[in-house]
């Protein structure tokens, strides 16, 4: 049986103003995964572990974070700020041994869909890969 | 203040692989200001836990509460509230927190989920680094007011070994050279034949050497 990963995507304000604009037809059209749930932020700076980390133990098979470029945060460092903490869920996945490709930062230019669909795209294909996500227990 | 930092996740989990309900205790002292047992920690370690137990199957309830102070017995007496309500205690407090726990509590089973690591200060946000031993004799006073026992790799006492470079441990080059940072200090307040004092052989019973320490204040034992 085929697998569909619960792919979660945080992004800033700034990196899904397009995708958002699109609307979920608009963004399956462009073949933004349907699987994959957008939670957006005012700012990568905002994105606590806590809450990358809840959204493993909710079910989620993996985690895309996407801000904008480290220097060019609308906020100055926010975009930094939320690489750090992807790094941080990444080691705590290590430690949990957990392959730590299951949380991914990315750096977008603002607004620019396409770019945007494609990573996502990219992250769902590895997701699949990967399989289910070992925190899910027996549900998997 | 006291300076730790977490041990890894999979440690812990292994700590409570038999407890089905986990109480994570955090402690608002030291540990919260150096950002590895205060509130958010405890919330952190709480998910990781849960992840790491869900990971090996283990069936389990995981909650966190942080408590004042884990090293004074009112305090500590607070757990009281949460009584039959958790199997384990996972304290986020430094060793000390995880002693009163143990010694007040003798029917909790209690892990530490911290290595406390040295007495230290914030040198810029996120780094942290030694300033005192609590060797318990104090020479501060000779040296400018910076610990050559904490300080020095070598916890010399008489003036730097001669291997530094550049006003830099050849130990560690990221440290400063404490001996050449006393000589400067003390050369700046004239000072610097206060260096040609030679320091005695030291007695480290106060340091621990010679047993747990304890400090007794008659005035405020009644």
């Amino acid at each position: 049986m085929g697998f569909t990963p619960n792919l979660q995507v945080f992004c800033c304000h700034y990196t899904s103003q397009q995708a958002c604009a699109e609307g979920r037809e608009g963004l399956s059209a462009d073949g933004f995964p349907a699987n994959a749930t957008i939670n957006r932020l005012v700012c990568g700076g905002k994105l606590q572990v806590s809450a990358l980390l809840e959204a493993f133990e909710k079910g989620a098979d993996g985690v895309c974070v996407i801000a904008c470029p480290p220097d060019e945060c609308h906020n100055l460092m926010g975009s930094q700020r939320a690489a750090r903490r992807v790094l941080a869920v990444q080691k705590a996945l290590a430690e949990l041994g957990t392959e730590v490709g299951r949380i991914e930062m990315f750096h977008l230019e603002r607004g620019f869909h396409p770019e945007f669909v494609r990573v996502t795209r990219e992250m769902n294909e590895k997701i699949t890969k990967l399989g289910p996500s070992p925190f899910k227990g027996e549900q998997s | 203040m006291i300076i730790a930092e977490r041990k890894p996740v999979n440690e812990i989990v292994e700590m409570v692989r038999d407890a089905e309900r986990v109480l994570v205790l955090g402690c608002r002292g030291c540990v919260s200001v150096c950002s590895a047992g205060g509130e958010r920690e405890v919330e952190l370690l709480c998910s990781l836990i849960r992840l790491g137990k869900q990971k090996a199957g283990q069936p389990g309830e995981v909650r966190g509460a942080t408590l004042v102070r884990q090293c004074d017995k009112e305090y500590v007496d607070e757990i009281d509230q949460w009584q039959g309500e958790y199997d384990a205690i996972v304290s986020m407090a430094c060793g000390v927190g995880v002693n009163f726990i143990a010694n007040l509590r003798p029917l909790d089973r209690v892990y530490p989920a911290v290595n406390t690591t040295f007495f230290g200060g914030s040198a810029e946000q996120g780094v942290w680094s030694e300033q005192c031993a609590g060797c318990g004799d104090c020479v501060l006073h000779l040296t400018g007011g910076l610990c050559p026992v904490a300080r020095c790799a070598k916890s010399l006492m008489n003036g730097p070994c001669g291997g530094s470079v550049d006003g830099r441990c050849e130990i560690h080059p990221e440290v400063l050279c404490i001996w050449q940072a006393i000589h400067d200090r003390l050369s700046r307040f004239e000072l610097r034949e206060d260096l040609a004092r030679v320091v005695p052989i030291r007695d480290w019973r106060p340091a621990g050497h010679g047993g747990p320490r304890r400090t007794v204040r008659d005035d405020l034992t009644v």
